[in-house]
């Protein structure tokens, strides 16, 4: 087989693993739009904020630290212990729900019933706050995020391919655990949402408002459950990522580069989710592969947008999305 | 008292279709003219002109234009950086291919070539609305800035990467570069926001603004009365990255002086107007000049407060600045989604039965 063919395939797993990660995020931003009609930017800084949040619980760091000091004159940092991985993913996703009880109780249920548009930037504006509450809570320093999930090259893919192709595939360990765990997720979402009742409950939310309330179901309830689902993926995201490339302010950017995965595949669509960030992953892998070299490189930031761009033109409302009907 | 319509007799159309019907507004005009043409230059000094003056003349510009889109057309676009970049390297190209020609002409042929470009990617306006239409924008983002970032064509194969304005002047007095007087730069720049918030008022007032409006409140039912959206929505991208030009073209060369693209025009600009013509009130000419004003003050008013008088540490500061901007964008959108037009609207009101409330 010539090498050319070789380095693509790699390319192509390494862009299908890329892939995983992306659509882990854009999860986040189907469940919350499926559920309330609402296009969460901030969903990024959800992951930011939420990493953040499991790598300060878990060195002991005293929140707002930075400002009490700058504040009374004062010099804490740390708790001075340590607190075991489990237990600190468990007290952060105890933060993101009372996040999502916040942005409900103080954004959203001020919002019900305004365009669609009006509640994308109040998003936008939410995304601006959580950083910055972030950064004076954690500290903006970049910071690394270990809870034990394994790292590096896989060394039996690695053998196996170089016994077949005489050359080994670098296949990253974190990649494969975050597919595996994409796909654990992806089946509990679609378990939950179609056989418990909360699940039915936030489908007929999603189906009509009013409707939903008329039989007696909670929009706020609701709501919570659905920012603090979305908080949940956010952590796992944050978590995949933050362990991938350290926690830092470009952990936000990963909502950027999941927006073309959900035009693409639909923003109603779970299923669309994951095949959008499939094609996007493979894409801007293999299109920096081929082409990047020739007009310089750095194709990635743009390539995902222009092929989602060029895709709705031709069909509006993604591959897997409803129709959308328009009436006077 | 002094705000009043009543004895203010109109003899015929022309007086009563003007832009500042009531007698007072007018001469408050008048008044704002005079003295950022005719005081202000005479006192200015260079920290004011470029911690103050220049941003604000400059954004005032890009959000007039921003707004025109958004406000009045409701066609979101997140690409105004890259917009903004693409005025910004047209203004470099034209600057040092034809250097005796006047900067007027340069930065007016900014604004055209990055009509052109709007135009171009605002194309897909056609089939894609909402936020499919926002998130459709960011490619023009990313890909305008990626090019000028990539391909060496458009920095003159500077080692750098990045492009420095060289000194250019109009009748004589220098505009451009680092020994360009405060004074000249600011009436430079006052000079373009004057003529576009002319053009943008009197636009906004006329057909073209009515078919923008039309388009935004339904545009199904605008097309069905007769309007026709690929011109309204064409002519709205082309008229807002017009102004989205000229306002990158005045922010490399006369402002800033020396630009690298990711940095300056990146997707951070983009939100800051956005959050401009937010703040300041969507569809609205005056809106666009109190948010820009409003956003350019904050910073420099939380820097002095926070450093100067509290003695924090700049990187907290620069983080509670995030937080108070993201705030006030979920407060306005929740009290009061006109923005601080709306807050300037309800005054008037109040002005005119001022001191008998009914």
């Amino acid at each position: 087989m010539p090498d050319q063919l070789i380095f693509a395939m790699e390319v192509f797993l390494n862009g299908l693993m890329a892939g995983v990660l992306y659509a882990l995020v854009a999860l986040g931003f189907v469940l919350i739009y499926k559920a309330s009609g609402i296009f969460n930017y901030a969903q990024g800084v959800m992951a930011l904020f939420a990493a953040m949040t499991l790598v300060g619980i878990m060195n002991g760091q005293v929140p707002f630290a930075h400002l009490i000091n700058a504040t009374f004159g004062t010099h804490i940092h740390k708790f001075g212990w340590n607190v075991p991985a489990f237990v600190a993913i468990i007290l952060t996703m105890g933060v993101m729900v009372l996040l999502a009880w916040a942005v409900q109780r103080f954004v959203m249920r001020h919002l019900v019933g305004q365009e669609p548009i009006i509640l994308f930037m109040a998003t936008i504006g939410l995304a601006y706050f959580l950083e910055g509450v972030a950064d004076l809570m954690w500290g903006s320093e970049i910071k690394t995020l270990d809870v034990g999930l394994p790292q590096g090259i896989n060394l039996w893919i690695d053998e196996t391919t170089f016994n077949i192709f005489g050359y080994g595939f670098f296949i990253d360990n974190l990649d494969l655990v975050a597919t595996v765990i994409a796909a654990l997720l992806v089946t509990a979402l679609v378990a939950f949402s179609q056989y418990t009742k909360q699940g039915r409950a936030m489908r007929a939310v999603a189906d009509d408002h009013q409707a939903a309330l008329s039989v007696g179901i909670s929009l706020n309830f609701i709501w919570i459950m659905v920012w603090s689902v979305a908080g949940f993926v956010a952590l796992v995201a944050g978590i995949m990522w933050g362990t991938k490339s350290g926690v830092q302010f470009s952990l936000s950017l990963i909502a950027l580069k999941a927006l073309p995965v959900l035009m693409l595949g639909g923003f109603t669509s779970i299923p669309g989710a994951i095949v959008g960030g499939l094609i996007i992953g493979v894409g801007e892998k293999l299109f920096e592969f081929a082409i990047g070299p020739l007009v310089g490189g750095a194709t990635e930031n743009w390539f995902a947008y222009v092929l989602a761009l060029i895709f709705l033109v031709f069909r509006p409302q993604g591959l897997f999305g409803e129709k959308i009907i328009e009436r006077v | 008292m002094f705000y009043r319509e009543a004895g203010d007799f109109k003899t015929s159309y022309t007086d009563d279709s003007q832009t500042f019907p009531i007698k007072f507004d007018r001469y408050r005009y008048y008044v704002v003219l005079a003295v950022a043409f005719g005081i202000i230059p005479f006192v200015i000094n260079d920290y004011w002109a470029n911690a103050l003056l220049l941003p604000f003349l400059i954004y005032a510009i890009a959000a007039i234009g921003l707004n025109i889109l958004v406000g009045y057309c409701g066609q979101v676009s997140l690409g105004t950086g890259g917009f903004m970049a693409v005025g910004a390297y047209a203004c470099y190209k034209l600057m040092t291919s034809f250097p005796d020609v006047s900067m007027f002409i340069h930065v007016i042929l900014a604004g055209g070539i990055t009509a052109i470009v709007g135009v171009l990617f605002g194309l897909p306006s056609l089939r894609i609305k909402g936020f499919y239409l926002a998130v459709a924008t960011l490619a023009a983002q990313f890909f305008l800035v990626w090019l000028f970032n990539r391909v060496p064509w458009f920095y003159n194969y500077s080692a750098s990467g990045q492009i420095n304005a060289p000194e250019r002047d109009v009748f004589g007095i220098i505009i451009t570069g680092p020994n360009a007087p405060a004074w000249a730069t600011y009436i430079f720049c006052l000079i373009f926001l004057a003529v576009s918030a002319l053009i943008a008022r009197n636009l906004t007032r006329g057909t073209t603004g009515r078919t923008w409006m039309a388009i935004r409140d339904m545009d199904i039912a605008a097309e069905i009365i007769g309007v026709n959206p690929l011109k309204a929505k064409m002519s709205a991208f082309a008229v807002s990255s017009f102004f989205i030009g000229i306002a990158g073209a005045l922010f490399f060369a006369v402002y800033l002086g020396a630009v690298e693209v990711g940095e300056v025009f990146g997707i951070q600009k983009s939100f800051l107007v956005l959050f401009m013509i937010i703040i300041g009130g969507l569809g609205s000419i005056f809106g666009s000049f109190a948010g820009a004003a409003f956003l350019v003050l904050l910073p420099v008013v939380l820097k002095v407060v926070g450093v100067d008088v509290l003695g924090w540490p700049t990187d907290i500061v620069a983080h509670l600045q995030l937080v108070i901007v993201g705030a006030l964008i979920i407060m306005f959108l929740i009290l009061e989604p006109h923005g601080l037009a709306q807050l300037w609207r309800v005054a008037k009101e109040k002005l005119r039965l001022w001191p008998f409330p009914h």
